[in-house]
């Protein structure tokens, strides 16, 4: 088999296939790298070309590894091994000299492809794999087939995919499940993406850009009004000036909620986001799994959440909660960076000056948001030092996390302790899967201040300015013109009804497919029949499937070996002379069926006439266009009163 | 180690395997199956990938893993399903002169409605061919084999084999026909005929007379002594030798026993080559060889009968 202009093609293409879901988070320089060196490829395979020197690949080799190292500084970890294997794989095409290299070629392009499931396994990314294996498989199929056209060796390579995934099925609901890693993971083994614990300008509404679930809710029983969904997330406490940070909890005391009531129950599942927190309505009390309340009502996994994690909580919406704040505690929710601010600092030590208590301090603050002018987007001002001076003062253009923080500072400086809260808020309503979707464009900040004889009190400013961003979402609160994700919008009924089928189809596919763990294909089985689910009972049942799918597939596949291609006029005439060989006259393999009738008749005279009889009728069947069924069936009919 | 397991296989698949005249139909009996180093290779990266999903937890690896081994594993059902129920047999081989390639024909039927990719047959010493079939369809496969001597070249025991759909299995069947070809002697380098006898019929005198002396040229080896120009030697022309013009309806014997004293093998090159010569001419030509004498005559039947003669002379296997 040569390395003919149709197979380098054909691998260019596989190569081109796998790796292009890579490009988004490939450095842009691989990228424009790999694609000049499937250009020159494609090129020198257009013009006939020889390939290049061996020391100018090693340079050119050298040269990208180097970069690599740079851009990345180092060379270990996912992120850099999926980017060398694609390089490296782009570099093997420049020297493709024997069939070996294309088959090593076809090998790395499959496990190209696995490495894209650490960014993504959604059913798009599913479907385009099996694209990507059918251009695979065709090229594959090249090296055997040689000669055979592009859409035959397409229908093989289709066939061969169709024929396997009976037996994949079987697998895949079989094969024992090991839970966990194996060995270390690095640690970028996993996308993340959503809160983290750290909150500067702009960090929330680079979010809300993301359309990416969050989590889906469905509730037992009624689900609460929209304007009291707040998902609690990372608590922020400590400011320096432009970022809140989580900091360190000065107390271990577990978090007291008084008069508590209004309980509600319900299941969140939690897209893995890398972090360990969980998010729940406020104020969570109980949970399914083992989680810690930390003392400001946040709830943490034991460990980072890198798998899809369903869980029970149970919280209560009406509370006072922690009024026992302990002091150490209270003084972190009062400190502020010193220099910051001035402005905003006198702002709030007028407020304080007019008397009227707290709780006067917080309504003075949220009516002077709602009366200066100050507006609600998603592409703030860029701010400087003195952000929050700015904010309040010059720009008044901010989205969520702005209003948070500087709600929270001018608290602060007025002597009241309070703290930002990051988290999602409300959701939308899925009526098909029955659920609640919570996006990243979800994302909000608010505040919480504490009062002596309340607590922990919720306050959210942003309501103060865009109440619809809290009744009716993101879409509602800004203007039309507005960059939003192109999901956000809400669009004619009809996208919206898309929408919907689209992400419960989504849900029952990270259920059923994705979140197939150890615990599901236990309960699965289970469901199934199967009692005391083992390694052993798996292993035979698994046996017994493949013996049985493998079993029907060869006969599906080898019944067409024995379908000969017999007209019924020969099956007839065969019949004939079968009875005539039983009596020793054997019709050779060159002999007419004239000339075998003659020698025929001649052995068995008293025959002679129907002999002539059937042959004539043969003759006339065969050879003679008379092919219609009258004679067909009186042909049948001789030879069957054929008797010797 | 691996030497001798392949050596134990295939004194076994002798002993399950007669020659075949005939028609051979390749059937799961005779039809082995192992994977290639390349499938040995894919099942290597297919343990990578399912480490990677297990450590990863990728569910959709999972699946891509799956996939691939299934397909894999299927792909064997398929390498079967290429070679099963092919119907093969040996044609005709045209005889050739030593030191050519024989070109044994194969005539492979296909009955079914599958189409046969690339498949190859091949001797024990690595010549090959390939072809495909297709449905209801009937191809002639040729071997060219290398035939270094005369007498009867048997192609030994062929082997049909694929490697079609993914290269990860190996299924061959082993071919032993009772197929052989006649290879003639080399014909040696180009060398004047001896002279016709008179057509009295005489005799077996190569020499007659110099009346139709042609000219000189210079000596090869294997002239007859009797032909040498002397005279032409004593004039220091160099050894020389007389060459006599043959004359259309003369009879001319190529006599083994007229031949200088070189060896047998050569002898029968020369009489190859005169064979050929001599019909090319359009002589009536005889063939005498120790205990054979073919009558002068002429034509292709004639021509062969000699060649054939030549080819099998004292092997034993005249009569075959």
């Amino acid at each position: 088999m040569k390395l003919t202009a149709p197979l380098v093609y054909g691998l260019l293409a596989c190569i081109l296939l796998v790796s292009a879901p890579h490009a988004d988070h490939l450095p842009l320089w691989v990228s424009a790298v790999c694609m000049m060196l499937l250009a020159w490829r494609a090129y020198l395979t257009y013009s006939g070309n020889p390939l290049p020197a061996r020391w100018l690949l090693l340079a050119v080799t050298v040269a990208c590894v180097v970069g690599i190292a740079i851009n990345f500084r180092t060379l270990f970890g996912r992120e850099v091994g999926v980017t060398l294997l694609i390089l490296l794989a782009t570099l093997k095409l420049l020297e493709l000299r024997a069939v070996r290299d294309a088959t090593i070629l076809i090998y790395l392009s499959c496990f190209i492809i696995i490495t894209n499931f650490f960014y993504s396994q959604s059913i798009p990314t599913a479907l385009f794999m099996l694209l990507s294996l059918l251009a695979i498989v065709t090229t594959w199929l090249h090296l055997q087939t040689g000669t055979l056209h592009l859409l035959p060796r397409m229908r093989i390579a289709g066939m061969l995919l169709l024929q396997a995934i009976p037996l994949m099925l079987l697998l895949f609901i079989l094969f024992p499940r090991v839970q966990g890693p194996l060995w270390g993971m690095p640690q970028d083994a996993y996308a993340s993406s959503g809160l983290t614990d750290r909150m500067a300008p702009g960090s929330m509404s680079k979010l809300s850009m993301s359309d990416a679930v969050a989590f889906r809710v469905a509730f037992n029983g009624k689900a609460p009004p929209r304007d009291q969904m707040y998902w609690r997330g990372p608590v922020l406490w400590d400011f320096d000036g432009t970022t809140w940070t989580r900091g360190r909890n000065a107390t271990l005391q577990r978090p007291q909620l008084d008069d508590a009531a209004t309980p509600i129950d319900y299941t969140v599942t939690l897209e893995p986001h890398n972090k360990p927190w969980l998010f729940a309505l406020e104020m969570p009390t109980q949970i399914s799994i083992p989680a810690d309340l930390a003392p400001d009502f946040q709830l943490l996994n034991r460990t980072p959440v890198n798998a899809r994690l369903r869980y029970n909580v149970r919280s209560l919406l009406s509370y006072r909660a922690n009024r026992g704040e302990p002091p150490q505690q209270l003084r972190r929710a009062l400190a502020l960076p010193p220099g910051y601010d001035p402005q905003a600092m006198r702002l709030a030590a007028e407020w304080r000056a007019a008397g009227g208590g707290d709780m006067a301090v917080v309504r003075t603050a949220l009516a002077y948001f709602n009366r200066n002018g100050f507006e609600y987007t998603l592409e703030p001002p860029l701010l400087g030092t003195n952000s929050i001076d700015e904010f309040l003062f010059t720009t008044r253009k901010g989205f969520c996390e702005h209003y948070a923080g500087s709600f929270v500072f001018l608290m602060r400086a007025a002597g009241i302790p309070a703290r930002v809260v990051t988290g999602y808020q409300g959701g939308e309503y899925n009526d098909l899967g029955g659920y609640y979707i919570l996006r990243q464009w979800d994302a909000h900040a608010w505040a919480e201040v504490w009062l002596p004889d309340s607590g922990w009190v919720r306050i959210d400013p942003t309501a103060a300015i865009a109440p619809a961003r809290i009744q009716n979402g993101l879409s509602a609160a800004l203007p039309d013109n507005a960059a939003l994700p192109f999901l956000a919008r809400t669009q004619s009924p009809f996208l919206l009804r898309l929408r919907f089928n689209l992400d419960a189809l989504t849900n029952q596919w990270n259920q059923w497919v994705l979140g197939y763990n150890t615990e599901r294909q236990f309960a699965f089985l289970t469901r199934l029949g199967m009692e005391d689910v083992t390694w052993q009972r798996l292993a035979m049942n698994l046996l017994a499937g493949v013996a049985l799918i493998v079993g029907v597939l060869a006969l599906f596949m080898l019944r067409h070996l024995y379908q000969r291609d017999i007209d019924a006029v020969q099956r007839v005439y065969r019949r004939f002379c079968t009875r005539l060989a039983k009596r020793g006259m054997v019709r050779a393999a060159h002999e007419g069926a004239q000339d075998f009738a003659a020698r025929a008749s001649a052995r068995f005279p008293q025959q002679a006439g129907a002999i002539a009889d059937i042959t004539a009728r043969y003759l006339a069947l065969r050879y003679e266009g008379r092919n219609d069924p009258a004679s067909l069936q009186g042909f049948r009919h001789a030879v069957a009163a054929f008797k010797l | 180690m691996l030497a001798a397991l392949q050596q134990r296989f295939d004194t076994w698949a002798l002993r399950r395997q007669r020659y075949d005249s005939g028609t051979v139909t390749l059937n799961q009996r005779s039809i082995y199956i192992l994977p290639t180093r390349q499938g040995f290779a894919f099942g290597f990266v297919l343990v990578l990938m399912l480490l990677g999903d297990i450590n990863y937890n990728l569910s959709l690896g999972y699946v891509l893993t799956f996939l691939l081994a299934t397909m894999g594993g299927m792909s064997m059902l398929h390498a079967f399903r290429n070679m099963a129920q092919l119907q093969v047999r040996a044609g005709h081989v045209e005889p050739v002169f030593a030191g050519d390639s024989a070109r044994f024909v194969f005539h492979v039927h296909n009955a079914s409605k599958l189409q046969r990719h690339c498949i190859i047959l091949h001797d024990a010493h690595g010549h090959s061919t390939s072809f495909g079939v297709a449905a209801f369809g009937h191809t002639e496969a040729e071997l060219g084999i290398p035939a270094p001597q005369r007498g009867w070249l048997n192609p030994g025991r062929l082997t049909l084999y694929t490697h079609f759909p993914l290269g990860l299995f190996h299924a061959w069947s082993y071919l032993h026909f009772d197929v052989r070809g006649l290879v003639y002697p080399r014909p040696a380098a180009r060398l004047p005929l001896p002279a016709a006898s008179a057509d009295d019929g005489s005799g077996k005198q190569a020499v007659a007379g110099d009346e139709d002396f042609a000219g000189l040229r210079g000596y090869v080896a294997g002239d007859a002594l009797q032909r040498i120009a002397w005279k032409a030697l004593a004039r220091e022309q160099g050894l020389q030798v007389k060459q006599f013009n043959a004359q259309q309806g003369r009879e001319l014997w190529l006599d083994w026993s007229q031949l200088p004293a070189i060896a047998d093998e050569r002898k029968l090159e020369l009489l190859t080559r005169w064979v050929l010569d001599a019909e090319g001419q359009g002589l009536r030509y005889g063939l005498s060889l120790p205990g054979i004498e073919l009558p002068p005559g002429h034509g292709p039947s004639h021509r062969t009968e000699c060649l054939r003669a030549l080819a099998l002379f004292g092997l034993g296997e005249a009569a075959a």
